[in-house]
């Protein structure tokens, strides 16, 4: 049963008993699995990652410091034609993403002719003068951009959230899939699934396409806080997926603009750095002149040309919450086209009409603060007592640029396995989109996050979330087991 | 105005460092009224040199030395021709949009007291209230010497009754922000008759509609003149401190600046 | 591409206490068997002797607890105050581990956490039966991490591993000797007096070399045989002269990868060529605890060496 009306993507509007078409044999495949041989499966899915130490930090819980994301047996599953559509709009957005960054940093074109208000860029801190001006290698500024759908129907996809800074996931598309061809091949052969196991040559292949010099095999690194860091697996994964050395920022010095590390056997040049570090702690000369943390000099060596930095400094920016309700504009100054894949619905009680229906529609609508995190200033109205509302409504008239409004979405659900047998749960989606000197490309796959306690919209691991593989399928002939990645340049 | 400029800065460390990779803002650039006419920085151990322009429009200078470093002494000379500008900076290199310098940052943000203060003199055109601004801070404060930076916040400062040219101009930028005027810090030198200085000289530009950027010394109550040399501007002292270094190694730093800004004679 | 320093340094002290981990995992368990044999106050004495030789006995003092079977062996193993526990080891070797996962099979590194997964959210060992079948899973991990090793790729990493086990191994076979030798043979007593079989045999039950002994001597259970074999023949793998012989390999393979040689290969060449021209009757001769102590002292140096040639720091 769909749960309140929600789309799900299997059973679609039908039941378990009425699956979409396309994907019966899922069905089929449940239906001649016992529950308990799923129950098993999942069981040792979670042992092997446990084993594997793909755990997650949870700060301020010292009695489970790490645990592992719990993982669900069912996958969920894309059509081509829906995956080609959304990959689009995925490419068009990524796109626009590295044409902002490239101009707020450079002429500032976009403020200039008034298309976004010029408080929201320079006076937020996410945009730092200390990386004004700065051409990054190639001109690429996010190279690697998560970008969090939710979808509410077969081709109704929603952006969430933009991440263009160190967006994490990737290990765990990559860990389920593993699992899942381990623990159901027979999946495999109903459906022909495009491969996601080739992301680790992609990125590679990003990285050296941005190089700086000439060089024909430009020294690629990982750059970590360290293994305390609650995305460690990932960091060290990924390096050992690519075959490049994991650094911590006191294995790099910066000498003559130049960026070095440390080896056994001396200095050795780093052309390249995809750095899961936040800008605040990237270089203490730049950014934090009080802390002690990061490489000294390294912005220098940046701004000098003399290495790449993935993702580029500064691109905070770009997924800043208070730029996000501007991205249909974004998109379509630098696109010239209306934006393939809308945003939610977005009102800025900033703009007089805006605020006029959002005062109109309080009990329908969620209200955010604009520089607001973790559902703090925060209203859902369909939740809200009376006193709240009339607290907020307020609070909108007073200072109506803080505030933006969305409505309640119904997000769409896939079957989940629970104690009771399938049930429907709700879900979102974090593809991956790569930019490098020679194009966009999507990883066909990506990281779905499901909440796994019934009626709840909360996929984040801290508060009860899973993981599911994403299956993307083939339909145009390819042997299974070929990656299909999209490329536009 | 012809200005030479001679300033000395020698860090002891009470032991050895390793490395030493240090950001230097001690080169100014050519203006409309400002022109470098020769210029050097010199330093008394092995060490690299790059120069590069930061993303508020300042000449930095990267230091990387290798250690063992008991000390390093670091030493500026050139000089510099000045024309009389009435405050006003004309064809400076200026990468970011004014608007950018009503951010306020830890060090220059207006407490109440500031605001307060700022909103007493907040009658007039822009240009006005700064005027008014600037000659009530050198009222309150006659004295206000140039000294190396002590990290205390423009509402510290303020409140303590005891500032340096630096807290000034902090103070100034922190004010005017609070009136919605773009302010920004400047590090340079200044020809006052003096034969030496301990410490660099601060002061404040705002950005007037109209006008551009114009600068403001609460330490004289009055715009920067000829006698002024502008070196580096930042959202606040710590954006654009002369030197900003990160060492290698265990211990304390003693620091001890030595600068002479002699005037060589020109149109007074 | 050279490794980086960081690495080299944690890959080097995961060997170290893997290492650790696993000899105090021998030490518990002989200490349990000797314990069991014993009347009360051999008991104690048998405790104390596993303390001193992990240098363990003053931070053990510090805790108040009488050396008791459930005291020493619930120290040693999972108290996580000290350096030297094993869970504190396998702690230790874990961090590093993480801190190297790319230079790490994931066989290698799956061994590790095993090990470190037993320790978690376990407060107490049991009695004796559930003690030796923590410090018999302890062993079958580190075996696990072991077996890893050598089917991992004969470079840099494994390398290193190795070496820092070896240093580790040395330093703990000397100890081992030095404290029970001291115990058992109180100055002035001369070897070869009445033999407290039980004791002789945990010493050799410590370094897995029961068996060993056997096919080496055939004259019964002698304290000059155990000094022999202990000390001077390469055959057994806890020997000093496996280790001393065992590191000159080492970092000669090392320096052939690296391109890296100085003061740790002089070193280590220097010691093996003294080692191998030393007999034991020499060594009792003039004095076990001092050739040990001196030992001991050496291998320290030769770490510090090693640190120095492969820029850990």
């Amino acid at each position: 049963m769909a749960a309140n009306g929600a789309f799900d993507e299997i059973w679609g509007h039908g039941g378990p008993d009425h699956p979409r078409a396309e994907f019966a044999a899922l069905s089929q495949w449940v239906a001649d699995t016992p529950a308990s041989e799923l129950q098993r499966r999942q069981q040792a899915a979670e042992t092997a990652f446990r084993q594997l130490g793909i755990t997650f930090a949870v700060y301020g819980d010292s009695d489970a410091a790490e645990r592992i994301i719990p993982f669900d047996i069912v996958p969920r599953i894309f059509l081509q034609s829906e995956w080609q559509r959304l990959s689009e709009g995925l490419v068009q957005r990524v796109e626009a993403i590295n044409a902002f960054l490239e101009d707020v940093y450079g002429e500032g074109r976009i403020i200039k002719e008034g298309v976004i208000p010029p408080e929201l860029v320079l006076l937020n801190e996410q945009f730092r003068a200390e990386v004004n001006r700065v051409r990054p290698p190639h001109g690429v500024w996010a190279h690697i951009c998560g970008i969090d759908l939710v979808r509410t129907g077969p081709d109704e996809f929603f952006v969430l959230e933009d991440n263009a800074r160190t967006p994490s996931g990737v290990s765990y598309m990559l860990e389920n899939r593993e699992a899942m061809l381990r623990l159901c091949p027979e999946l495999f052969r109903d459906f022909r699934v495009a491969a996601v196991d080739s992301y680790p040559d992609m990125l590679l292949e990003t990285m050296r396409s941005v190089s700086p010099g000439s060089k024909s095999d430009p020294v690629c690194v990982v750059l970590t806080p360290g293994h305390f860091n609650s995305a460690y697996y990932e960091h060290s994964f990924l390096a050992d997926a690519m075959g490049v050395e994991l650094v911590e920022p006191a294995d790099l010095v910066v000498d003559d603009d130049i960026v070095w590390m440390r080896t056994i056997g001396g200095r050795v040049r780093v052309d390249v750095i995809y750095r899961r570090i936040d800008d605040d702690y990237l270089d203490p000369l730049a950014f934090r002149p009080e802390s002690l943390l990061g490489v000294p000099g390294l912005i220098a060596a940046y701004r000098a040309g003399n290495v790449a930095i993935l993702n580029a400094p500064g691109n905070g920016i770009a997924d800043d919450k208070a730029i996000y309700s501007y991205m249909p504009e974004i998109v379509r100054f630098y696109s010239g086209g209306e934006a393939k894949l809308p945003n939610v619905e977005t009102f800025r009680c900033r703009e007089p009409q805006a605020l006029k229906y959002v005062l109109d529609h309080l009990p329908e609508l969620v209200v955010k603060l604009v520089d607001g995190s973790g559902g703090y200033g925060m209203l859902v109205g369909p939740t809200a007592s009376r006193t709240q509302i009339e607290e907020f409504r307020a609070a909108l008239i007073a200072e109506p640029q803080r505030y933006i409004a969305q409505p309640t979405l119904a997000l769409s659900t896939v079957p989940t396995l629970v104690e009771a047998g399938l049930a429907p749960r709700h879900v979102d989606f974090r593809p991956f989109v790569l930019t490098g000197g020679n194009g966009v490309k999507v990883v066909p796959g990506g990281l779905t996050r499901v909440a796994l306690r019934e009626g709840s919209l909360v996929v984040n691991s801290s508060q009860g979330g899973g993981t599911k593989d994403s299956f993307v399928l083939m339909d145009d002939g390819a042997p299974s087991g070929q990656s299909q990645t999209q490329v536009q340049s | 105005m012809r200005i030479a400029i001679e300033h000395h800065t020698h860090y002891r460390f009470s032991e050895p460092q390793a490395r030493l990779v240090q950001m230097l803002r001690l080169t100014p650039c050519d203006t409309q009224d400002q022109t470098v006419v020769s210029w050097h920085i010199g330093v008394d151990c092995d060490a690299r040199l790059r120069d590069a322009t930061d993303g508020f429009g300042n000449a930095v200078t990267m230091l990387y030395a290798e250690g063992p470093l008991a000390g390093i002494d670091i030493t500026v000379t050139g000089e510099v021709l000045t024309n009389e500008a009435t405050g006003m900076v004309r064809e400076a290199i200026d990468p970011l949009p004014a608007l950018f310098y009503c951010r306020t940052t830890a060090r220059t943000h207006a407490s109440a007291e500031l605001t307060g203060f700022a909103a007493e003199h907040a009658s007039g055109d822009p240009l006005e209230r700064m005027h008014r601004l600037n000659a009530a801070l050198h009222a309150r404060f006659p004295s206000a010497p140039d000294a190396p930076d002590t990290g205390a916040t423009a509402a510290e400062a303020f409140a303590a009754r005891k500032t340096t040219s630096r807290d000034l101009a902090q103070i100034f930028i922190a004010c005017a922000r609070s009136l919605h005027v773009p302010a920004r810090y400047v590090s340079g030198y200044r020809s006052d008759g003096e034969a030496t200085h301990s410490a660099p000289h601060a002061w404040a530009e705002a950005h007037i509609e109209g006008f551009g950027w114009i600068g403001f010394d609460p330490v004289t109550g009055l715009s920067p003149d000829a006698s002024y040399v502008r070196v580096a501007v930042g959202l606040d002292a710590l954006g654009a401190a002369p030197i900003a270094g990160m060492r290698l190694g265990q211990g304390r730093e003693e620091l001890d600046v030595d600068l002479h800004v002699d005037r060589l004679g020109g149109e007074e | 591409m050279l490794m980086l320093s960081r690495t080299a340094s944690a890959l080097y002290w995961l060997g170290r206490y893997i290492e650790r981990a696993d000899f105090i995992a021998r030490l518990v368990e002989a200490t349990v068997r000797l314990d069991a044999l014993s009347a009360r106050p051999a008991g104690e004495a048998a405790w104390k002797s596993a303390l001193a030789v992990s240098y363990t006995d003053d931070a053990f003092a510090l805790t108040g607890n009488p050396l008791t079977q459930a005291h020493v062996a619930r120290f040693l193993t999972l108290d996580p105050s000290h350096p030297g526990s094993i869970v504190r080891c396998l702690d230790m070797a874990r961090n590093n581990a993480r801190a190297v996962r790319t230079a790490l099979t994931r066989d290698a590194w799956t061994a590790i956490n095993r090990a470190w997964l037993l320790f978690q959210n376990r407060a107490s060992t049991g009695g004796a039966t559930a003690t030796l079948n923590l410090v018999e899973q302890v062993k079958g991990e580190t075996r696990g991490f072991e077996g890893a090793i050598h089917r991992m790729m004969r470079n840099e990493p494994t390398l290193l591993i190795q070496l820092g086990s070896a240093i580790e191994r040395a330093d703990n076979t000397a100890r081992l000797v030095d404290v029970k030798y001291h115990l058992l043979l109180p100055k002035g007593e001369p070897v070869g007096g009445v033999v407290d079989r039980d004791q002789w045999t945990t010493i050799l039950q410590t370094v897995s070399a029961v068996n060993a002994y056997r096919w080496v001597y055939n004259d019964g259970l002698q304290p000059r045989n155990v000094i022999d074999l202990l000390l001077n023949r390469a055959e057994l793998p806890r020997s000093l002269a496996a280790c001393v012989e065992e590191t000159v390999g080492l970092l000669s393979a090392l320096a052939k990868r690296t391109g890296l040689q100085g003061e740790a290969d002089r070193m280590a060449r220097a010691r093996m060529s003294r080692l191998q021209k030393t007999s034991t009757s020499q060594i009792i001769v003039s004095g076990l605890h001092e050739y040990l102590g001196a030992f001991i002292a050496e291998n320290a140096m030769l770490d510090g060496a090693i640190a120095r040639q492969f820029r850990f720091t």
